[in-house]
């Protein structure tokens, strides 16, 4: 029990800090600067650093590449886990060892081949597109989804086929419906990924006004601006903003999130 | 019908993962660099050359001991400590939802996020060396070069633990409840039934953990061009993903950094196989 209270402490203090800091009018490192004093209380950081980041403007670019990931990953990963689970043809083994495979190979390995495909070869630096296509489908989402469409009795949806509903109908009225917790679980699992990805996005966008929040953020931390009053505290405010929507959507569907469903997930 | 549901997610993987792994590996056997678009260059196959500067390059070398380091501290620190909280968490009545809610946080975090309270609490004059006092480190954690690595391990750890911590949950519920309850009936102590009932109940996990963590190493960029400033000081904490990304794009040499890139790969997957052999056992 000690352990499980001195874990929570330390993975819950820095968020704990983060805020303190972001409301600070003065960076105070101190202990005493853990506890909130009101006399040292602003919100000026947040709009510091808005000043220098466009929180709007990058908050809708993560937006848009966060959706079209979730949208490629729902729609074609979700048809990809079910016939994995439902439907018998050829070389589905291989698909789905494909899936597997992919977890081991290291991404940040394939970013030079990328990053001269994508740049030169397709024309896609400075492009959404550009910046959603390598994660366009979500290869542990498909796991998921498999895993999940494994468990309905196959029985079920024969009914629905004598009855001539298509493949696709059958799919998306009563199989995804039967799925909900294990569609949260991947549309958590699929929405960290692009909203917090760093390097990729860095790459290929120069242009400030494509930059998802999480890269010009970094940008900002890495050449710390001095024009900002309090540079921690407008640093602490920006990291606020870009962790509060994913541990928002974590709060929401951590009840869908059981250990189990992860663990089998990831193990296929 | 099936075949038609997955050749998206075919396309997709052949478009992503395939056709760039072999292009990963043609590069890294050719003089590449980025000509004007349009321009038709000759890009000559030069053998193992683009492997041979790799090699006697120094950075390179010290940035793949970096990560030799980074593995010696991240992954039994994982692995003890998830296994650790997960047994902890498994027995627990209480607060099981609040513990297990509050570890997975820093995971869905977004580094960026999460690396700018790291530099405010472990800055020189951060609440870290506050609380330590005379015992801080000089210089301090980031820009010490014997403790710029270190930390980022300690980092990576404490980010990624709650998604260990689910894992292993996961694998403490499939040991059968009986073998605790032979093992006490047999006089067992707690010790010798965690040692002889639960950690071979989740050696497949183990295999799993160490395998993610060395992935993880093997992708470290963020926290080395964040946290310490660009793989400072120094060196002392760049990762071979960094050293890619300043060689294969801020310097224009795509090719030497592509065979980094395939060191890479193939040092993870022979340390996959070793730890499969090793950890995995009967699996």
């Amino acid at each position: 029990m000690l352990a499980l209270v001195l874990g929570a402490f330390v993975f819950l203090f820095p968020f704990y800090y983060m805020i303190i800091g972001s409301l600070q009018t003065e960076p105070d490192p101190t202990l005493a600067g853990a506890l909130p004093d009101p006399g040292n209380l602003t919100l000026d950081n947040y709009r510091d650093i808005n000043a220098q980041v466009n929180l709007g403007r990058t908050l809708i670019n993560s937006g848009i590449f966060t959706g079209g990931v979730l949208l490629g990953t729902v729609l074609f990963g979700a048809m990809a886990g079910y016939a994995l689970a439902q439907l018998r043809f050829r070389g589905r083994g291989t698909v789905f060892g494909l899936a597997l495979l992919v977890q081991v190979v290291p991404f940040q390995l394939l970013i030079i081949p990328l990053y001269v495909l994508i740049t030169r070869s397709y024309g896609m630096a400075d492009s959404y597109l550009g910046m959603i296509l390598p994660f366009a489908i979500n290869s542990v989402a498909v796991i998921i989804f498999r895993q999940y469409f494994l468990q309905l009795p196959a029985e079920m949806f024969d009914a629905a086929r004598i009855d001539g509903a298509s493949e696709l109908a059958i799919m998306r009225r009563i199989a995804l419906p039967l799925i909900r917790p294990a569609l949260l679980t991947a549309v958590l699992l699929t929405f960290i990924g692009p909203w917090n990805e760093f390097l990729w996005p860095f790459l290929i966008t120069k242009q400030a006004d494509l930059q998802p929040l999480a890269v010009a953020l970094a940008n900002y931390i890495s050449n710390v601006s001095s024009r900002a009053a309090n540079p921690a505290g407008a640093i602490l405010a920006g990291a606020c903003v870009l962790a509060a929507p994913a541990v928002a959507l974590f709060l929401l569907s951590q009840r869908s999130f059981v250990s189990a469903d992860l663990g089998s997930g990831v193990k296929g | 019908m099936g075949t038609a549901f997955v050749t998206p997610y075919v396309v997709f993987i052949a478009a992503v993962f395939a056709f760039p792994l072999v292009y990963a590996v043609w590069l890294s056997f050719h003089d590449y660099f980025f000509a004007a678009p349009g321009a038709a260059v000759d890009r000559p196959f030069v053998g193992l050359d683009n492997y041979a500067t790799v090699l006697s390059d120094p950075a390179v070398r010290q940035a793949f001991g970096n990560i030799v380091v980074f593995l010696v501290i991240n992954v039994p620190l994982t692995v003890a400590l998830s296994l650790l909280l997960a047994t902890a968490l498994n027995k627990a009545i209480h607060g099981r939802i609040f513990f297990r809610v509050s570890y997975f946080v820093p995971y869905v975090t977004a580094s960026v996020a999460v690396v700018g309270v790291w530099l405010f609490l472990f800055s020189s004059g951060g609440l870290v060396n506050q609380i330590l006092g005379p015992l801080a480190p000089d210089p301090s954690w980031l820009v010490n070069s014997t403790l710029a690595m270190p930390t980022i391990a300690l980092f990576v750890t404490w980010k990624q633990l709650g998604f260990f911590i689910l894992l292993y949950l996961a694998a403490l519920q499939n040991v059968p409840k009986e073998l605790y309850e032979s093992a006490s009936v047999d006089g067992a102590n707690t010790w010798q039934s965690f040692r002889s009932v639960t950690l071979p109940g989740v050696r497949p996990a183990t295999v799993l953990v160490v395998l993610l963590a060395i992935i993880t190493g093997a992708n470290l960029f963020t926290e080395p061009y964040l946290l310490t400033g660009g793989g400072g000081p120094n060196g002392a904490s760049a990762s071979p993903v960094l050293i890619m990304y300043q060689l294969g794009i801020e310097q224009g040499q795509p090719d030497v950094a592509a065979a980094i890139g395939v060191i890479l790969v193939i040092g993870v997957l022979i340390i996959a196989l070793i730890n499969r052999r090793l950890v995995g056992g009967g699996e």
